[in-house]
This record gives structure tokens, sequence and C-alpha cells, in this order.
């Protein structure tokens, strides 16, 4: 080479300064042209101070966009604490979710913060044990619909043509059943047929409850992760990465996937909530997970519409900690993905 | 088509001594596309023959097939493309390669590098993890200290300076300029025998340009790779290709020696992509020349020689003959029906 690096490095950057060989980069030498890249260290600067040498990776540019999303960070807190309480109902209450306290029907007290339901159980036990289950199936779902979703979207958007039409078919036929009913039929099948016991559980039990929801949850997240998928293997790294012989399977795992990861982790968060509506609105109906041994946050609202007015503490309280819940793990995943996905953002 | 005979040989161009032999060889390939609109003919009948360790530029307008020839060799046209004819990489068809065969040749045996490096790197992982990925996608049981040495020299040889500082950073820490030596980095991670450079200079500023064609140079030195330059920029052959091959509309033009070529065109197509060409010494009031018209539709290529519809020379016999590619000098080869005739030199003082 004829002339030394670090005048090469100068010149690189556009500003011809001299820079002795031993000082960092900084990574402001990436200035022009970085906007066409999501994670660009310009939004960030003013916040961070060029003189950090430690790699700015996306994961830790995005922290720092989702620490400015008040909401976000604000859900996270609460979703936090939230989980703690639920984990250990014993550091708020002493009573077993099924034990009987002699008092019925009693409204908020010293006693019993949440106060008690029609067979005299304290409701903030209930209400936490039932968290356990709720946060669980919601958590449980979308996840197991992620890895079915994103391997469905990725071979079907990268590969395109026939399989695509194949799995995206699929896909919309799933869309297309009327979801209560295909949930409460399914749920049923354990009771006729021995295989579907084997299969999805005991009727009522929890990991019924996760298969059955996880078959109806993926097609949101196939689809998305197909769209991207789409745009994503345009891009000259999937071309280049071809170029340097890398199979399918690696395009896909290493390439596609993680630059998938901002929508598959948003879509992940509302996943969470929908799950727990919609098992919610299973065990209210009364198809859920079974209530006389495991409380969750929908069975504790079955068959109290008549306490509406004598004991509506029966219905605030599960009915509460469903709301937040929701509130928080949507507000959550609205901030991640403003930090996730940076070009998507509204507000300037 | 007839070898040209040899008579003499320049010791930058081995391949004329008669020493070293054509590492790639394409003979007679066709590509072409269907669409709703009809059947694209990208490349008609192309030869083309890389010698170790030259430097062939291709030069050309969009959609004159030069990307689209090499993308075949590369197997990396999309299944829609129609490739026939052949391509032997040191006496072995590459066309019509199982995909697991195909995947063992590109980036071990040939490398390719892309327009645009802002887009060519992953923006999740770091530089030297994707250089690393280069090599073990190749030989995934080479020891992790020794990728990780490898990784680092490779970067210190395309000249990024604290390359082991570098090897950890992200993409977007790097400009325009460092990304594309990273992706020149990448490209040799296997020590290619061809290196095809697809307007390897054509996303970058004019300044960081002249640096990458160094960096290229450097490495050709350093691994002693034959590299492929398409581009259409004839500033670049002529600071780095020792041979030169025009195309137009899916065929062969031209072949020449770059000197050969600079000084004497033997297409008028060439004299004319030189003629309007800005230089530096010439006088104020001398104004460029642009080729008037422009590329024929390949959709429906006019028939005879391609080019009849804008060169100022055309004849009656051009609008029915394809003119074959023809040895007219000294390892200088035109497709021209009056190539002997005419002088197409651009300068006529030298």
């Amino acid at each position: 080479m004829a002339d030394t690096p670090a005048i090469r490095a100068g010149a690189d950057g556009g500003t011809f300064r001299a820079v002795p060989p031993d000082t960092a980069v900084p990574s402001e030498l990436g200035a022009p042209g970085n906007q066409n890249l999501a994670p660009g260290p310009t939004t960030v600067l003013g916040s961070g101070g060029p003189a950090s040498r430690k790699p700015l990776s996306p994961g830790r540019l995005a922290w720092r966009r989702f620490r400015r999303h008040k909401a976000a960070m604000v859900s996270a807190v609460v979703l936090i604490l939230l989980s703690i309480f639920v984990m250990f109902p014993g550091l708020l209450t002493d009573w077993g979710p099924n034990e009987g306290t002699g008092v019925r029907l009693e409204g908020p007290s010293s006693d019993h913060w949440f106060g008690t339901d029609t067979i005299s159980r304290d409701m903030l036990s209930r209400v936490l044990h039932g968290g356990q289950i709720s946060l669980q199936v919601g958590l449980a779902v979308a996840i197991v619909a992620a890895v079915i979703g994103t391997v469905v979207g990725v071979v079907a958007g990268y590969y395109g043509g026939v399989l695509d039409n194949l799995l995206m078919r699929v896909t919309d036929l799933f869309l297309a059943l009327p979801l209560l009913i295909a949930l409460i039929i399914m749920g049923r099948l354990p009771q006729r047929q021995a295989w579907a016991e084997t299969l999805i559980g005991p009727i009522g039990s929890v990991r019924s409850i996760v298969t059955i929801l996880s078959l109806f949850f993926w097609m949101g997240m196939a689809r998305i992760v197909r769209g991207v998928v789409l745009s994503l293997k345009e891009k000259e790294y999937v071309e280049a990465a071809r170029a340097l012989g890398a199979s399918d399977l690696r395009i896909m795992a290493r390439h596609l996937v993680p630059n998938c990861a901002g929508a598959i982790v948003v879509t992940v968060t509302l996943n969470v909530a929908a799950a727990i509506i919609t098992e919610s609105t299973l065990s209210f109906l009364g198809f859920g997970v079974q209530s006389a041994t495991t409380p969750t946050w929908g069975n504790m609202l079955n068959g109290v519409e008549g306490y509406t007015r004598t004991a509506p503490h029966l219905v605030w309280f599960p009915g509460l900690a469903i709301i937040i819940t929701v509130l928080c793990v949507n507000f959550l995943g609205d901030g991640l993905r403003d930090a996730l996905d940076p070009k998507q953002r509204k507000e300037a | 088509m007839a070898r040209i005979t040899i008579t003499e040989g320049k010791p930058e161009r081995p391949h004329l001594t008669g020493a070293a032999s054509a590492v790639l060889d394409v003979r007679d390939l066709h590509v072409s596309f269907r669409t709703e609109e009809g059947v694209v003919q990208a490349v008609r009948g192309v030869d083309l023959e890389v010698y170790e360790q030259e430097i062939l530029g291709i030069v050309g307008e969009s959609g004159s097939g030069k990307s689209v020839t090499m993308l075949a060799v590369m197997s990396l046209l999309p299944k829609t493309a129609k490739v026939t004819g052949s391509a032997l990489f040191r006496g072995e068809e590459l066309l019509g390669l199982k995909p697991r065969q195909a995947r063992a040749y590109r980036g071990s045996k040939i490398a390719m590098i892309f327009q645009d490096p802002l887009t060519a790197l992953n923006p999740v992982h770091r530089v030297g993890v994707q250089i690393a990925e280069a090599i073990t996608a190749h030989d995934p049981k080479r020891r992790r200290e020794e990728v990780q040495r490898r990784v680092v020299e490779l970067l210190d040889l395309v000249g990024i300076p604290q390359p082991d500082l570098r090897a950890r950073q992200y993409p977007h820490e790097f400009s325009g300029g460092m990304r594309q030596r990273a992706m020149i980095a990448m490209a040799i991670a296997n020590d290619p025998d061809v290196l095809i450079a697809d307007e390897p200079t054509t996303a970058l500023d004019v300044t960081i340009q002249a640096q990458i064609l160094e960096v290229l140079k450097t490495v050709q030195e350093a691994t002693r790779t034959a590299i492929v330059l398409i581009t259409h920029d004839l500033g670049v052959i002529a600071r780095l290709a020792t041979r030169v091959q025009v195309m137009y509309a899916g065929r062969t033009a031209e072949i020449a020696g770059t000197e050969e070529l600079f000084a004497r065109p033997r297409h008028p197509y060439t004299s004319g992509l030189l003629r309007s060409l800005p230089k530096l010494d010439r006088t104020g009031d001398e104004r460029l020349v642009p080729i008037p018209g422009s590329p024929p539709s390949m959709l429906a290529p006019p028939p005879g020689c391609a080019f009849h519809t804008r060169c100022p020379y055309a004849q009656e016999l051009c609008h029915q003959e394809v003119p074959p590619l023809r040895p007219i000098e000294f390892e200088q080869l035109a497709a021209c029906h009056f190539a002997d005739d005419l002088d197409l030199r651009v300068e006529s003082s030298e």
C-alpha cells in the first residue's frame, strides 16, 4: 500500500483530518449516507456523546430510544412490579387461593384488601394466583405463536412462489375460522378422543389452553414476518451472503430473522395482550381453565354477573387486573416499535 | 471464433506468453428473461475469458448484459432466467450446477463485490462477525481464534486502521468507503481465484472511489486473484484494467488491451464512449460528443449489428448481418463490419 492507513481513514470520512493512528475513530466518521440505515448514529449523538468507545450495538441504540418513551417506561415498571407480586403472592397476602376465610362477599377491608368472594375465598390471593395463569398463558401463547409464525413467514417470504402461496392460503384458512367457536370445539375434543388428550392435555388444563390458543395466534406473525422478509430479501446483504456461498438456511437464520427482530418483538407483545384477553374470554365463558382448582382472571369473572350491584369488587378487581395488564403490554409494544423501528415513528 | 496467434508477450499480461490459461472461460452465453411484455434477451451470445491474475474490465451501458453475464457465472440469477451456453471454471462447468455445488464455488473460488456498500452489510451483525461468517461458511471447522486472526489480517489488508477495534464495530459505525473496504475483505476471505467487482465505486464519492480502486489493486497484488471489474466508467477502466471487454446490447462489441483500446478503438461504440468522456487536457471550446439515441430495447433488439441505430458509419450491411467478433489487430477483437477501414482514434495527435 502506498499511503498510510491513518490518512486514508480521514479521507474516507470526507474530512481529511489528520487522525493519529492510535486514537479511536469515533462513530461520527460514518456521517454521510448513514441515514439510510435504521440505527443511524445521528439520532444518538446528542444524548450519548461521541466519546463513547464501546461499540454502539443496534440493541444499545434501541434501548436509548426506548428510555425516551415515557408511557412504555412506566408500563414496563408496572408490569415488572405486577409480575413480582404475581410470582410471590405471599408478599401481599397469607391466604391461599382456594382457602375459605369464613366471611362471604365481604367488601375490601384491611384483612382482605380486595374483599372475599361468593364462597369466602380471599380475592387478593385469587387475583394474584390467577395472574400467574393469565400471564403464563399470555407469554407462552405469544412465544409459541411467534416461533410458528416466524418459520412460516420467513419460509414463505424467502422462497416465494408456490410455497409462499400454499403457506399463505393455509394462513388465510386459519384466519377465516371463527376463533371462539374453533377454540371451544378444540377445547372439548379430549372429551371424546383419547389422542386429543395426549396431544393437547386434559380439558381445562393450562397446557391445553396454551396449545389451542397458539394454534390460532401465529397467523398475524406469519403475515408480518413474510412482509418484512419480502423487502429484506432484496437487500444487497442477502445477495452478498448468497454470493459468499451461504446456504438458504443460513441466510434465513443469520440474516433475515435477526433483521425481523423488531417486528417480531413488537408482535409478540401485542400477542401477549391478545392472548390474555382471549384466555379471559374463554374462561369467562367457562371453556377455559377450570375455576374450581385454578383461578384465572377470566374464570373469576365467570358466574359473578349477578353480583355487580351487591358485591361489585368481584367484578372490579379481576377486570382491573386484565385492563391494566393489557394496557401496559400494549404501551410496551408501542415503545418497542418506536425503539426498534425508528423509521415508523409518527411524531418527530 | 478463430483465436489470435500470439507473437510476443508483455510481462504484465501473462496470458499472452501462453503460460497462463483462462481461469474462467465463458462460451456462447445466452440469458433471457420471460416478462409480461415478452422475452428480454439480456445476453445474446457472449464469449469471455478471464486469465489468471489479470484485471479484466467489462464496460457497457446499463442493460448491456455485463452484470447478468457475471451473475449467470455465479448461478445467482433468479429462477425465471433461461441460461444456455457454457462457463468453465478451470475446466469445470458452472452452468446448471446443483444449488449445493454452486454454493461451494461461490465465495470460495469466485467471489463478488456489490455496488452499494451501504446495504451490502447486514446492519445487525458486527463487521468482524460478518467477515468471519464468510470464512466459516466454507470451512466450518476452522478454529475461532484462527478465524479471528484472519479477519483482522483481512481488514488490515484492505487498509482499515485499527482492524481489531473496527472488527468489533457495527456497519453503521463505518463510512461508505470503509464499508466497501470491509466488503472487499469479505470477498477475498477465502482467497478466490476470480473476484467479480460489480460497479464497486459507483455508489461512492469521487475521492473515495480512487481509494477503493487502490485497495483493489493492493488486494490483487497480495492475493493474486483475477479481478473482473464491471463498470460503465471508462476512467475506472483506465486506472485498473489490463484488458477490456466492451459490451453492447447483450453482445461483445470489442475486446482489447486497455492501452490499445484507448489509443485506437476498433468499434464505433467504443469510440463513442471515449468521445463522451471528459478530459482535463482538452481545450475549452471542445465539446463532449454524446452517442445519439438510446440503447435498444432488449425485448426486440434491432436486427444485424445492434449498434446500427446509433452508429454514424452504419451501412446497409449493418442492418442485415450480425458482425462477428473477429481479430483486427494484435490481441484486439471487434464486432464491426468495417473495423478494418474505420479510423476511430479519438486523439489523432498521438
